[in-house]
């Protein structure tokens, strides 16, 4: 029974700052202050997403973001893993990446998206290497900083008991460097977002969110639009908990090596 | 399996910021089979270098070290167990972590898993063989350490102030079960530590070194019979000799 109570107190915390900001939207949007067209209130925006998802409109725009956004970031995940282990594996490595993957992180993907429509045209292509490309330079700095953390005293246990190179890469190492690799996928994936959505807007891909939200500007559909932003929302939601939140509970958090 | 050490005018230097800085000059000594000795110093006399030469670690400038009367190479030849609790594996249970040196040389699942249990029950930590690290207490993943360094069956087992980051109560019952364990399995064990009791309590035979440079000062054997009783006279009596041996 308390346990029950305790759920439900806690249901209501996590609501309540949604509650208190749907009621100031609601005033306002209510108020006449702005036009409804452009401030809809929050029971068109739900007539919206009712239309929307009855239609398969929504979801036929959130497979194909969803889509990209997968294939980008598994590429910028294998790259910026493997790139990342090499270079805080091997001096020489280190010595021709760095540089480049130091001056490559501070640019914001979004630069270099017109020069990729360029290249590669318009479509999916160019939006998958644009994610891919701007996300990997946050998974390869994490882990490679991760390798350089490992402990010495591990190392020097493995070696001691006989581990090769390999093995104690393998063994110790990557185990090792684990945290530092899930805050760099973590960010990696913030990063593939904020470019997926911009670069859907720019490249005119056939179906997806940023797509949906600018191509519903033209109409002045701010429902529309309103309801694609929420779906974001969701879904990085959904993403944290259900995939990154549960890895971590059953690796790291499990060794005692991150608190949850 | 046992193995003797023999560690012949070693020295080490290394470049400090004024200059080389000598470390460790012209240290010799032997360790017979199965014989428990302890190095004992203030801090500053090289005795963690010294260890760390034994385990291969660090080179010795000049010198030779021969265990079993080979070199120290890249074998499993020695276990080592070191200070820090943090040495284990957090992402291995306490029985991953005790097979890992087996794992290494790919014995068998089964047969890993016989001597993991075998080294578990010796340092009293069968129950909990599927705990984490972190789960446990500083005492318990020493002994942990402990079985991980015998498991995988080395001539000599090298152990750097294990227990000096423990409260009192805790370092005396592993005192006890580390004798045990020693008498059980035989091994010849280089242990060191600062402090002069604990030397009293363990060693067969006790190497003190003096500081800056790390030099053997004198080297006490002891007889007192096991085990030991740190309340008996004969007891009080030889940490009044390694006393003296230390401030002269």
């Amino acid at each position: 029974m308390d346990r029950v109570k305790g759920f439900l107190a806690q249901v209501g915390w996590t609501l309540l700052p949604f509650l208190v900001l749907a009621i100031i939207w609601e005033t306002v949007a209510r108020s006449g202050m702005y036009p409804p067209k452009l401030f809809p209130s929050l029971v068109t925006v739900f007539e919206a997403l009712v239309r929307l998802v009855a239609s398969g409109t929504l979801w036929t725009n959130t497979q194909g973001t969803l889509v990209r956004l997968v294939l980008g970031f598994a590429l910028a995940g294998v790259i910026g893993v493997l790139l990342g282990i090499a270079m805080g594996r091997y001096r020489f490595v280190e010595d021709v990446f760095l540089p480049i993957v130091s001056i490559g992180y501070p640019i914001p993907g979004l630069a270099y998206a017109p020069l990729f429509v360029l290249w590669f045209g318009l479509g999916d292509l160019p939006a998958v290497l644009l994610v891919g490309l701007a996300s990997s330079f946050s998974v390869t700095i994490n882990t490679w900083k991760g390798v350089k953390a490992v402990r010495e005293v591990w190392i020097r246990s493995a070696q001691v008991m006989g581990a090769s190179d390999r093995q104690i890469f393998l063994q110790v190492s990557l185990p090792g460097a684990l945290p530092y690799i899930f805050t760099g996928l973590r960010l990696g994936l913030a990063q593939a977002w904020r470019i997926l959505v911009a670069v859907e807007m720019l490249t005119a891909v056939a179906t997806g969110l940023g797509w949906m939200i600018f191509g519903a500007q033209e109409f002045l559909n701010t429902d529309v639009m309103l309801v694609g932003v929420a779906t974001i929302g969701a879904i990085g939601l959904l993403l944290e908990k259900q995939v990154f939140a549960r890895l971590e509970a059953y690796t790291v958090v499990r060794w005692g090596m991150m608190r949850a | 399996m046992a193995q003797s050490i023999e560690v012949r005018n070693i020295t080490l230097e290394y470049p400090g910021e004024t200059g080389t800085v000598l470390a460790v000059d012209d240290v010799s000594f032997s360790v017979a089979e199965s014989e428990f000795l302890c190095v004992l110093g203030p801090s500053g006399c090289g005795k963690t270098t010294i260890l760390n030469m034994l385990a291969g670690f660090l080179k010795p400038t000049k010198g030779e070290i021969l265990i079993g009367g080979k070199p120290v190479g890249a074998g499993q030849d020695r276990g080592v167990v070191f200070q820090d609790f943090a040495q284990l594996f957090p992402w291995r249970t306490a029985r991953r972590n005790v097979e890992f040196g087996l794992e290494m040389r790919g014995v068998p699942e089964s047969e890993r898993r016989e001597s993991s249990t075998r080294f578990l029950k010796l340092v009293r930590l069968e129950k909990f063989a599927d705990s984490f690290p972190h789960q446990l207490s500083g005492g318990m993943q020493q002994r942990v350490a402990i079985a991980r360094a015998l498991a995988y069956n080395p001539a000599v087992l090298l152990m750097d102030e294990p227990f000096a980051a423990l409260d009192a109560m805790t370092r005396d019952e592993m005192q006890k079960q580390l004798t045990e364990v020693w008498q059980a399995t035989k091994k010849t064990v280089v242990y060191i530590t600062h402090n002069v009791a604990e030397a009293v309590y363990l060693a067969d035979q006790v190497l003190v070194l003096a500081p800056h440079p790390g030099t053997v000062k004198a080297e006490l054997r002891l007889d007192l019979k096991r085990p030991r009783d740190p309340l008996s006279p004969e007891f009080v009596a030889a940490q009044r000799d390694l006393l003296g041996l230390l401030q002269h």
